[in-house]
C-alpha cells in the first residue's frame, strides 16, 4: 500500500493502468477464457476422493438377489398403470404394504401458470404414494428417501419394480439405522415439489397438497431412480438441482466407487470417462463434459427429482439407467446390489454429508474442479469491469486537459449528473419488471386479441417486452431535459460498471456457470461500450452479446454438445420453449433464473445499450 | 391439574387371584371360556383367574391424599368379579413376582413385556435405617434413603413404540433415557440432591445420566403426578429430564438384570439375553419405585419396585417370512422353572383376537384364562403358571408357540396417538408441529401436553396456535416457563380438548441459536436432539364404545353407555427431533474463510483510504539555519528563502 500512498509513485501506476488499460483488459479476457478452458485438462484437476470417514473405510457386502422378481414387479405396474391410466395407486398401497411397510398417499393438485406444452399439461393433479420402512430400534430422527417417477408412457416401470423389489429387501434387514422412504411421484417434478413441501410444510410455490401423515424425521440424503429398460450398459448420475445447487461431492463419489466396486460402467453427462487426456481428442472430451455441467448448471433448473431436495439441505442426486448399443449390458440385480450399497453406506453416516466440497466442477467422474481452482477463471473476467470503472474513475477525477472549459464543464456537470444517471437506472429496472410481471399477467388479453396459445403469447410478450426496451434512449431522452454530457455518460458508465460487477460476482457466487456464461458476454459489452463508437455496428454487437442472444446461443452450444444439433428452424423453436421453460421453473419450483435476469442482468444491459446511444 | 392416582389403582400385576371357576363360567359364558371350563376340573389350579390388571387413573385436579391401591373396589362393577378376601399376606416382608405377558401384534410383529415387582413392607421415609436387604436390591435401596427419593421413575428405550401399528403399550416410554423423581418434602435442596441422584443412578445403570443437568431439567406443574401413595404434590420436589440421544445396550441390561432377586438364573429372566433382545425392533427397560399401601386401610406404606422390559419383534427381520413366534424362536431360550424366590410367576397371552382360534393357533393349550381391561379395553388372555410343574410338561420346558392362521395387518386407529415434526428450510428459523389425533368417533376428552425444548432453539411463543378441525382451540390451561440461555430450557404445557375425529395441531415457531464454538457436539452436523413431548390424557375406553350388546351381559350393566370408570390414562410420547443448528465448517476452509476475510478487511481498509483521501507531495523540512534565516529574513520583509 506504500506503493499507492506515494503519490508520485501513484501516479505512475495510475496513469501505466490508465494508458495499458484497454490491453490489460484484453489480456485479462483472454487470460480468464484461457483458464477456464483450462480447467478441464486432466493435470490441473484433483482425483475425487471420499471425503466421509464413515462412508470410506466401512466395508458393506451387497447381497441383493431378487433383480427378476423386480422386473417383474415392474411388468406388474405397466400393467395397472395403463390399467388405471395414470398412477396405480391402490396396487403400489397394497403392494407396498405387503412388504411390510407403512404406507401413505398424498394426494395434490396445482395450476400452472400457463399450460406447459413440452409436457402438455395445465391443470395437475396426482397422488404420491410411499412407505417408510421403519429402521428397528431408531427413533425417527433420521430418514433417506429413494425415489422413482411414475412417468407416463412406458417409461420407468423398471425403476419402481426395482423400487419396490429394493423395499422388499431391505425389510428383512436389521442394520438400518434410517428410516427409509420408498416414494413413487407422480408427475415428476411437481410431484415431487408437493411431497418435498408438505414434508417440511412449507408453500413456497402455492400448490395445493395434503398433508403427510407419517414422516421419518429429518431426510439426511435421498437418491431419485430412473431406470427404463430391463439392461442397461452405463448408469448415469445427474448432479445439477435447483438454481445450479449441487449435492456434496462425497455423494457422486460414493456412486463413482460402488460403479467400480461392482463394475457398471458409470458416465457423467452421459459420458464415458477417456483416460487418452494427453490427446486432442482426449482434451475436448473433457472440456464438453465439463461445459456440458456448466450449461445445465447455468440453466439452473433441476434435472432430475432429485434437484428439489436440495433446497432443503438434502443431498441428492439422480441415478439413470442408459441402455445404448455397447456389448457389455448389467442386469437389474446389479443395480440393486450398487443401490443397495449406496443406501448402506448412507446408512452408516453420523453425520448429514458436509465434509467434501459443495461447489465443483467436473470434467469427469473422478477428476473434479474445486471452487478455488475455478474462481479465478472468472475473477479474471470480473477484474476487468473494475479496472475499466478505475479508469472511468481517474478520467472524472481530472478531466482531461484537452477540455478547455473543463471548468465550466464540472459546475455544470453536478446537476444533470444525478438526474442522468438515476433516469436510465429507474427507467431501465421498470423495464426489467415489466419483462418479470407482463407476460404472465397479460397472457389472458394476448389470447382474446391474437390467435396465439398461452404458453405463445408468454413466449412472444417476453420477446415483445424484451424488443420494446431497445427504444429505451430515446424515452430516457426525452425526460432529459437538454443534452447529455461528455462527463454524464461517463458517471452513468461508472455506475452501470460497478452494478455489473457486484451482480456478477454475486451470481458466481452462488451460481458460477451462470455467473461466467454472463460475464463472458456483458463484460466486453461494458468494457468498451461508449457513445463515440459507430452506432449501428456497435449496436449489432451489443445486441448479439446481450442477455437473449447469450441464451439462444447457449441452446444451440448445448444441442451441439450433446451430439444433437439442430436447424435453426428447430432451434427458434426450441429456443421459444426454453423461455417458457424458464418461466415455468420459476412459478413451479422457485427457479430464481428468470427473476434474475429480467430484473437485474437485462436492466443492466440497458444501462449499456444507453450509453451508446447517448446524446 | 393434578393427575394422581386414583383408588383404583393400576396394578398391572396380578393382586387378586380368585378362584372362582363356576362362577365366571355362568356369568363370563362367552365362547372360548365355555370351552375351556369345561375341561377344567383339576382342584389344583384355578381354573379362572379373574384379575385386575387395569392401568386406570383418574385425573383430576385434586389432592391425593388418599391412596387405596390394593382395594376391593378396585374390582370393575361391570366385571362379573364377586367380591372376595384378599390372598393372604405372606409371612415374609417381602414378596417377589414376576410375569411375561405376549401380545401377537396386527402386524404380525409380537410384543413381549416382563415385569418383576418386589414389594417390601419398609418405610423408607419415617428416617429408620434399614441396613438388612433380602429381595430388594441393596443398590437401589440405599439411594432411596440417601436422597431421600419419594418416587423414582426411570426408562431406556430404544426405538419408537408405533402406535399405529402396534395399539398402546402397556408402559409407554419415549426413545433414549426418561428419568423422573419425586422427592420427600423433606429435602432443602432439591437441585443439588437431583444432580447428585444422577450422577449415582448413572453408575448404578450404566447410562449418561450424569449428562442430566438444569439445561434439560424441567419441573412440570400437571404432567406427571405421584403414581404411588402421596400427600402432596407440590411440584417443586419433581424433576424431570430426558436424554432422547442415550443409546441403549447391553451395558445397561446387565445392570438391570443384575437388580432382580433371581438374576437371570431362573426364571422368566432366563429369557432375556441381549442377543436376542436387542435383534429387536423395539427395546424399552424400566424401573419404577414408588411406595404403596400394605393394607386396605392404607396405614402403612410399603415400598414397590417394579422392573419392567418390553420388547417387540419384527416379523420381517427374523427372516423365513413365515408368521409364528415361539419363545424359543423370540429369545433363543425355552423356560424350565419359576424362579424359587417368586410367590408367582406366570405367562400370560393376549388371545382376545383369537376367540375362536382362526387368527392364530396356541401351543401347548392352557386352559387357565384370565381376562382384564387393559388400557380401557377388556382382554383375554390365556395363562401359563410357571410354579406349577404341569405347565411345563413332560418335556420339563415350556415353549409356548404362536402359528398365525391369515396374514392381515392394517393400520390401527388408536383412540389417541401424537407426532411431532419441524417445518421449514434453512438454518434461521423453523416451526414445531405437534399433532394430536383423537379418533374417537363422539367423545372429546382433554389431553395435557407437556413441551421441554432446549434452549438453543428460541421459541416465539406470540406464535403459538392450537388448531383443531381448521378452528383455534384455545388452551384451558398454559404454563409456560421461558428459557434462559446455557441455564434451563423452555417448558410448555397446557390443557386442551380434543374434538371427537380431529387432529389438533399445536404449532410454534423458533429461531436456530448460534452456539459459541465450544458448545458444539463433537458431531456438530448431526444435528440436535430435542426431547419427545409427552401427551397424558384421560381416554374414553373402547369397552364403553361397544354398543353391541349382543354379548351376554347382565342387563344392569349395559344401561349407560358411559361411565367414569370407563376413561383410561394413558401417555403418549412422540417422536424425538433433530434439529439442525447453524454450524461452522470445523475444517480448514472454515480456517480458510476466516484468513481470507481478515485479509479482505485490510485491505478493504487500505484500498478505501487510497480512494477516498487526496495526497500531496509535502515539502522537505527545512534545516536549522535556514529557518532562522527565514524568521530574520520574515522580520526585515524581504521574501524567504
Amino acid at each position: 500500500m506504500g506503493l499507492l500512498s506515494d503519490p508520485n509513485r501513484r501516479r505512475a501506476l495510475i496513469s501505466l493502468l490508465t494508458r495499458l488499460n484497454a490491453p490489460i483488459c484484453a489480456l485479462c479476457y483472454f487470460a480468464g477464457v484461457c483458464w477456464f478452458m483450462g480447467l478441464a485438462f486432466e493435470p490441473f484437476t484433483l482425483r475425487t476422493y471420499m471425503s466421509e470417514n464413515a462412508m470410506g473405510s466401512t466395508m458393506v457386502e451387497e447381497r441383493f438377489p431378487s433383480g427378476e422378481r423386480a422386473l417383474a414387479t415392474g411388468k406388474e405396474f405397466a400393467a395397472h398403470k395403463k390399467k388405471v391410466g395414470g398412477m396405480p395407486v391402490d396396487w403400489l398401497v397394497k403392494t407396498m404394504q405387503a412388504r411390510g411397510l407403512e404406507v401413505f398417499t398424498q394426494s395434490f393438485s396445482r395450476t400452472l401458470p400457463f399450460p406447459d406444452e413440452n409436457k402438455e399439461r395445465y391443470m395437475v393433479k396426482g397422488t404420491n404414494v410411499y412407505g417408510i420402512l421403519r429402521a428397528p430400534r431408531a427413533p425417527r430422527t433420521e430418514a433417506l428417501v429413494l425415489s422413482a417417477p411414475c412417468s407416463p408412457g412406458d417409461n420407468n416401470n423398471q425403476a419402481v419394480g426395482l423400487l419396490l423389489g429394493l423395499a422388499h429387501y431391505f425389510r428383512s434387514q436389521v442394520f438400518w439405522a434410517k428410516d427409509i422412504i420408498f416414494l413413487v411421484n407422480e408427475h415428476d417434478l411437481i410431484g415431487m415439489q408437493a411431497w418435498l413441501e408438505s414434508y417440511h410444510h412449507t408453500n413456497t410455490t402455492g400448490m395445493d397438497w395434503s398433508p403427510l401423515q407419517g414422516r421419518g424425521g429429518s431426510i439426511q440424503a435421498a437418491l431419485s431412480l430412473e431406470l427404463s429398460s430391463d439392461v442397461i450398459t452405463s448408469l448415469d448420475i445427474i448432479l445439477e438441482g435447483l438454481n445450479g445447487q449441487l449435492p456434496n461431492l462425497d455423494l457422486a463419489n460414493l456412486f463413482y466407487a460402488f460403479c467400480q466396486k461392482i463394475g457398471v460402467l458409470c458416465t457423467i453427462q452421459g459420458r464415458l470417462q477417456r483416460n487418452d487426456w494427453d490427446s486432442v481428442s482426449g482434451y475436448s472430451h473433457a472440456v464438453q463434459t465439463m461445459m456440458l455441467m456448466v450449461m445445465k448448471q447455468a440453466s439452473g433448473r433441476p434435472w432430475g427429482d432429485h434437484g428439489l431436495f436440495l433446497r432443503y439441505h438434502i443431498e441428492a442426486a439422480t441415478i439413470k439407467g442408459i441402455n445404448s448399443f455397447r456389448q457389455y449390458k448389467t442386469d437389474v440385480t446389479t443395480v440393486g446390489r450398487l443401490l443397495e450399497g449406496m443406501f448402506r453406506k448412507l446408512n452408516n453416516l453420523l453425520e448429514r454429508l458436509h465434509q467434501s466440497y459443495f461447489f465443483y466442477l467436473m470434467p469427469s467422474l473422478s477428476h473434479f474442479v474445486s471452487i478455488g481452482y475455478y474462481m479465478p477463471a472468472f475473477g479474471l473476467l470480473a477484474v476487468i469491469l473494475l479496472l475499466r470503472a478505475l479508469d472511468l474513475w481517474v478520467q472524472l477525477v481530472s478531466p482531461p486537459a484537452i477540455a478547455a472549459d473543463g471548468v465550466g464543464d464540472n459546475a455544470q456537470q453536478s446537476s444533470p449528473g444525478v438526474l442522468s444517471v438515476l433516469t436510465p437506472l429507474v427507467i431501465s429496472h421498470l423495464t426489467g419488471a415489466a419483462l418479470y410481471i407482463l407476460p404472465t399477467r397479460f397472457q389472458e388479453i394476448a389470447v382474446e386479441h391474437f390467435p396465439v396459445s398461452e404458453t405463445e403469447a408468454v413466449v412472444l410478450t417476453v420477446i415483445a417486452v424484451y424488443t420494446a426496451g431497445l427504444a429505451l434512449p430515446h424515452n430516457t431522452h426525452r425526460l432529459l431535459s437538454g443534452e447529455g454530457t461528455e462527463q454524464g455518460w461517463r458517471v452513468l458508465k461508472l455506475v452501470a460498471v460497478l452494478y455489473l460487477a457486484v451482480l456478477l460476482g454475486c451470481t458466481a457466487l452462488i451460481n458460477f456457470s451462470l455467473g461466467f456464461i454472463l460475464a463472458l458476454t456483458l463484460v466486453p459489452v461494458a468494457a468498451f461500450v461508449t457513445p463515440h463508437m459507430p452506432k449501428t455496428l456497435s449496436a449489432v454487437v451489443l445486441v448479439i452479446l446481450s442477455p437473449a442472444f447469450t441464451l439462444l446461443f447457449s441452446v444451440f452450444f448445448f444441442q451441439e454438445l450433446e451430439e444433437m444439433p439442430v436447424s435453426f428452424q428447430d432451434g427458434w423453436l426450441l429456443y421459444l420453449s426454453v423461455i417458457s421453460q424458464g418461466i415455468l421453473d420459476h412459478y413451479l419450483y422457485g427457479s430464481l433464473v428468470y427473476p434474475l435476469i429480467a430484473l437485474m442482468v437485462y436492466p443492466c444491459w440497458l444501462l449499456f445499450w444507453n450509453i451508446l446511444f447517448w446524446k | 391439574m393434578a393427575a394422581p392416582w386414583c383408588s383404583r389403582c393400576a396394578w398391572l400385576l396380578l393382586v387378586f387371584i380368585y378362584s372362582l371357576y363356576v362362577m365366571v363360567i355362568s356369568e363370563e359364558p362367552t365362547p372360548g371360556n365355555e370351552q375351556h371350563a369345561s375341561v377344567v376340573d383339576n382342584p389344583q389350579t384355578p381354573a379362572e383367574t379373574v384379575k385386575q390388571p387395569t392401568e386406570e387413573r383418574r385425573w383430576e385436579a385434586t389432592q391425593v391424599d388418599e391412596t387405596v391401591p390394593d382395594d376391593a373396589a378396585a374390582i370393575k362393577p361391570d366385571l362379573p368379579v364377586p367380591d372376595s378376601v384378599l390372598t393372604p399376606t405372606p409371612p415374609l416382608k417381602d414378596e417377589f413376582q414376576e410375569e411375561l405377558v405376549v401380545r401377537p401384534l396386527h402386524s404380525g410383529d409380537i410384543y413381549a413385556s416382563f415385569q418383576f415387582r418386589t414389594v417390601w413392607e419398609t418405610d423408607f421415609t419415617r428416617g429408620s435405617k434399614v441396613s438388612h436387604y433380602r429381595l430388594f436390591p441393596k443398590s437401589l435401596g440405599q439411594v432411596i434413603s440417601k436422597f431421600s427419593v419419594r418416587e423414582l421413575h426411570i426408562s431406556f428405550t430404544q426405538g419408537y413404540w408405533r402406535t399405529m401399528q402396534w395399539g398402546q403399550p402397556y408402559l409407554p416410554s419415549p426413545p433414549g433415557a426418561e428419568l423422573w423423581v419425586w422427592f420427600q418434602d423433606t429435602v432443602t435442596d432439591v437441585d443439588a440432591t437431583w444432580k447428585e441422584l444422577t450422577n449415582v443412578l448413572s453408575g448404578i445403570f450404566c447410562a449418561s445420566l450424569n449428562f442430566i443437568d438444569s439445561t434439560n431439567t424441567v419441573q412440570p406443574s400437571a404432567s406427571f403426578k405421584p403414581l404411588g401413595i402421596a400427600n402432596g404434590t407440590d411440584h417443586r420436589f419433581l424433576r424431570y429430564a430426558t436424554l432422547p440421544r442415550e443409546i441403549v445396550c447391553t451395558e445397561n441390561l446387565t445392570p438391570w438384570k443384575k437388580l432382580l432377586p433371581c438374576g437371570s438364573k431362573a426364571g422368566l429372566a432366563v429369557l432375556l439375553k441381549s442377543e436376542k433382545l436387542f435383534h429387536s425392533s423395539f427395546h424399552s427397560q424400566a424401573v419404577h419405585i414408588r411406595p404403596v399401601c400394605q393394607d386396605g386401610p392404607c396405614k402403612t406404606s410399603s415400598l414397590e419396585l417394579r422392573q419392567t422390559l418390553n420388547v417387540v419383534f419384527d416379523l420381517h427381520a427374523s427372516g423365513q417370512g413365515k408368521r409364528e413366534w415361539s419363545l424359543f424362536k423370540m429369545f433363543s431360550r425355552t423356560l424350565t422353572e419359576a424362579c424359587p424366590l417368586a410367590s408367582s410367576s406366570k405367562i400370560y397371552i393376549d388371545v382376545t383376537d383369537n376367540p375362536q382360534e382362526d387368527q392364530f393357533e396356541l401351543s401347548p393349550a392352557t386352559h387357565l384364562l384370565s381376562q382384564a381391561v387393559v388400557l380401557g379395553d377388556r382382554r383375554t388372555f390365556s395363562v401359563y403358571d410357571l410354579t406349577q410343574q404341569v405347565t411345563f410338561g413332560t418335556v420339563r420346558s415350556l415353549n409356548v408357540l404362536i402359528r398365525w392362521k391369515s396374514t392381515e395387518g392394517d393400520m390401527l386407529r388408536p383412540l389417541l396417538h401424537a407426532e411431532r415434526y419441524v417445518a421449514g428450510y434453512g438454518l434461521q428459523t423453523g416451526e414445531i408441529h405437534t399433532l394430536m389425533y383423537n379418533n374417537h368417533p363422539f367423545r372429546s376428552f382433554p389431553v395435557l401436553l407437556l413441551d421441554s425444548v432446549p434452549w438453543y432453539l428460541r421459541l416465539y411463543v406470540h406464535t403459538l396456535t392450537v388448531t383443531s378441525k381448521g378452528k383455534d382451540n384455545k388452551p384451558s390451561y398454559i404454563h409456560y416457563q421461558p428459557s434462559k440461555d446455557r441455564m434451563r430450557p423452555h417448558l410448555l404445557e397446557m390443557l386442551v380438548q380434543l374434538p371427537p375425529h380431529s387432529v389438533t395441531e399445536v404449532t410454534v415457531q423458533f429461531e436456530r441459536a448460534l452456539l459459541k464454538w465450544t458448545e458444539y457436539t463433537p458431531d456438530p452436523n448431526h444435528g440436535f436432539y430435542v426431547g419427545s413431548s409427552v401427551v397424558s390424557a384421560l381416554v374414553p375406553s373402547t369397552v364403553a364404545m361397544n354398543t353391541n350388546i349382543t354379548k351376554e351381559q347382565p342387563l344392569f350393566s349395559t344401561f349407560f353407555p358411559t361411565k367414569e370408570e370407563s376413561s383410561y390414562f394413558i401417555r403418549v410420547y412422540t417422536e424425538p427431533l433433530l434439529v439442525n443448528l447453524p454450524t461452522p465448517d470445523f475444517s480448514m476452509p472454515y480456517n480458510v474463510i476466516c484468513l481470507t476475510c481478515t485479509v479482505v478487511a485490510v485491505g478493504y481498509g487500505s484500498l478505501y483510504n487510497l480512494l477516498t483521501r487526496s495526497f500531496q507531495v509535502e515539502e522537505p523540512n527545512p534545516g536549522l539555519a535556514k529557518r532562522i534565516a527565514n524568521v530574520i529574513r520574515k522580520m526585515r520583509g524581504v521574501p524567504p528563502l
